[in-house]
């Protein structure tokens, strides 16, 4: 078996240590025998949808993210819609996650985002949204719900300027334990739909949450071979120690 | 009135230290402030020979000890905040403190506009920024901006003194006017393989283009240009070449500037310290020490506490070296590569406020570049169990690592395994904690007595 991911901008959108969620999938490839290659595309470059399964894009400094969105849209647009489409497994992460909306509004400005889901993200007034976060997965109701069916939860850290407020049809990620979330007020967090993932959890969130990971690998995988494997368990007592560490700090804010 | 606030905040200093209640570093200077905003301003008038600021993400309490060592060699006794505390109120309890006629102060990187509008100071030095602790400072761009608007506020007054092989700072010169100074390392041998994960400095600060690197030396410090303005690193009035890195015992190089040459023997390791040291001779020379007399004292110095420090435990020969962002961490980790194998390694990961709530940053850090030589590991800290993960996706064997949350407990456990030489890498408050626990051990001076 093979997972082909695709690396967005790894030397822009990278600001929080994106490539442990990289590391981490690798790894948890490799140790089930599984092939795992990364390509990493950046600014100019573009790719075609039918060569990947999984792909990744992280949180970047200002004045690169609005680079990496007018690219994005110059480069890569339609590719990223049929990727979507066509059921690949997209992770999206902080500056990454904004971008995936109809647009940024901040300082008179206003960034054009992709437009693969509806939700828009301004920088209100106030202070950035920083801490750590908990949020709970699956909600009851929820149409998008996990494939195991059961509610989970996602442990880890956020710090965004912008408040991001989702269109009426869309569903979130998750519901907010512990910590802000989109925007501070709806007690919602991130965005979820079909087999794309959009959060503010940023850089390594994978390796806090390696029930994550491991989803998102079998999403992948189902896309490339056309059938969901049972995946291997792995011995995980540090992966668990270090959600369970996570969410200890969340709980205590 | 200043004179008799300053009576009271003494006071109480001397009151707490006596009382035994510790961490009395800071308490007059916050008193102070509370009592009177502008303290600073006015007890730094009674610097007449002026004050000196030094400030970046990595280094700076190194640097000022640098430059105090420099400055005690030619009979020059400055106020220094030397035990580290660099926010204002460090800054006013050393005013408060000490006596002296000139200043030499660290300054945390986002209190030095504030500082630095207060005080005045004849020289700044600008030693690096790197990504750290994104929650805390924001992103380095942010603070990039904040540096050149204080420098353009300063221009003409203040003496800019600025590494040319970090871009973020070296821009600061277009704001600073005549007066800047620049060091910066010029043996292309030392250069990197290639630029590192934690690379902070892309785009072109002056018009937004894409930074080419002919060669990096410490993340991203090195030679760069920009093919779009054709902005270039600037030349280093003060440089150092025919570098050699002396593993944990320090780096021999050679210290060019337009006094001649002359031969350094820093009895610290890496090239990070040796940018620090390049810093400390640049701002001695600007304040007016020959630099071959600066090279001779930096020469005899020792190491600061936290700052790859020393402690012999029984048979243990004890390490310290501070871990608290990527480029830093790297830096450790290159230095401690070149140490014999098997090394053995008690690493401590705090998120605290002072360390960061966000401990994103050690995935940055490129711990890979050990797995082959590290011998047995000890976590600990609050966050031991992600520190531990890292380092198994790192590649270190599992069957090493052990996870013990307690650092007294955990360091007890390294201690009584090691082979007589072990490296203790803590976070900031990692470091706090540490300390405390060798002072216990009667192995360390409390550090506020230091």
């Amino acid at each position: 078996m093979k997972l082909r991911l695709l690396s967005l901008y790894p030397d822009q959108m990278n600001i929080y240590a994106d490539r442990g969620n990289i590391l981490f999938l690798q790894h948890r490839c490799e140790w089930r025998g599984i092939q795992f290659e990364v390509t990493r595309c950046g600014p100019g470059e573009s790719f075609n949808p039918d060569d990947f399964d999984l792909l990744y894009m992280g949180g970047g400094q200002d004045r690169d993210q609005k680079a990496v969105a007018k690219d994005l849209n110059q480069t890569k647009q339609e590719a990223m819609k049929v990727a979507k489409e066509d059921g690949a497994a997209i992770l999206a992460v902080c500056g990454g996650y904004q971008l995936l909306g109809e647009s940024y509004e901040l300082e008179g400005e206003t960034i054009e985002g992709l437009g693969l889901v509806d939700l828009k993200t301004v920088r209100e007034p106030g202070p950035r949204l920083i801490g750590p976060v908990a949020i709970e997965v699956n909600l009851d109701g929820n149409p998008n719900a996990l494939a195991d069916g059961e509610a989970k939860v996602l442990a880890g850290f956020e710090n965004h300027g912008g408040r991001t407020r989702l269109g009426p049809d869309t569903a979130p990620l998750g519901k907010v334990i512990h910590g802000h979330g989109n925007n501070g007020q709806d007690g919602f967090e991130g965005v979820r739909q079909d087999n794309l993932i959009g959060t503010y959890l940023h850089g390594p969130l994978l390796p806090k949450n390696a029930w994550l990971a491991d989803h998102l690998i079998a999403t992948a995988l189902e896309h490339h071979h056309g059938e969901r494997p049972e995946l291997e368990p792995l011995e995980d007592s540090l992966e668990d120690a270090a959600h369970q560490a996570a969410l200890t700090a969340a709980r205590n804010g | 009135m200043i004179r008799a606030k300053a009576a009271f905040a003494r006071s109480v200093g001397r009151l707490s230290r006596a009382t035994g209640k510790g961490g009395g570093t800071t308490l007059p200077g916050r008193i102070l402030l509370k009592l009177d905003k502008d303290a600073i301003s006015k007890l730094g008038e009674d610097l007449t020979g002026g004050s000196t600021l030094i400030s970046a993400t990595n280094g700076k309490t190194t640097t000022a000890s640098m430059l105090a060592t420099i400055l005690d060699g030619v009979g020059r006794h400055p106020v220094h905040n030397r035990a580290g505390s660099n926010m204002t109120w460090g800054v006013a309890t050393a005013l408060l403190e000490q006596k002296g006629t000139e200043g030499l102060f660290e300054v945390d990187e986002a209190w030095l506009p504030e500082v630095a509008d207060r005080l005045k100071p004849e020289t700044i030095l600008l030693g690096n920024l790197f990504r750290d602790q994104l929650d805390r400072y924001g992103e380095t761009e942010t603070l990039a901006d904040a540096w050149a608007a204080l420098a353009a506020r300063r221009s003409g007054d203040t003496a800019f003194v600025l590494n040319a092989d970090d871009p973020l700072i070296a821009d600061i010169g277009n704001s600073s006017g005549s007066g800047t100074t620049y060091f910066g390392i010029e043996d292309v041998s030392q250069a990197l393989p290639e630029l590192q994960h934690a690379h902070d400095a892309k785009l072109c600060r002056v018009c937004g283009h894409e930074l080419t690197y002919d060669r990096a030396f410490v993340g991203h410090l090195g030679h760069y240009h920009c093919e779009g303005c054709g902005m270039r690193r600037p030349a280093p009035d003060l440089s150092a070449t025919r570098i050699s890195l002396k593993g944990m015992s320090g780096v021999k190089a050679t210290i060019v500037s337009p006094e001649g040459e002359s031969e350094l023997r820093l009895p610290l390791p890496g090239l990070y310290n040796l940018y620090n040291a390049l810093g400390a001779l640049a701002t001695a020379r600007q304040m007016g020490v020959p630099v071959v007399e600066a090279v001779r004292s930096l020469s005899g110095m020792k190491a600061v506490f936290g700052r790859v420090e020393r402690i012999e435990i029984g048979e243990t020969s004890l390490s310290i070296l501070l871990i608290k962002n990527p480029a830093g961490a790297n830096e450790v980790i290159r230095t401690l590569a070149l140490e014999p194998a098997p090394i053995d390694l008690w690493v401590a990961l705090n998120d605290r406020i002072a360390d960061g709530r966000d401990v994103s940053w050690i995935w940055d850090a490129d711990f890979e570049m050990l797995a082959e030589r590290v011998g047995k590991i000890t976590c600990t800290g609050t966050r031991a169990a992600e520190m531990a993960l890292r380092l198994k996706y790192a590649g270190w064997p599992l069957e090493r690592i052990n996870l013990i949350e307690d650092p007294e407990a955990a360091l007890d456990r390294a201690l009584a395994t090691s082979e007589g030489q072990l490296f203790a890498m803590p976070t900031y408050t990692a470091l706090l904690d540490l300390r405390n626990l060798l002072a216990e051990k009667g192995d360390a001076g409390r550090y506020w007595e230091a």
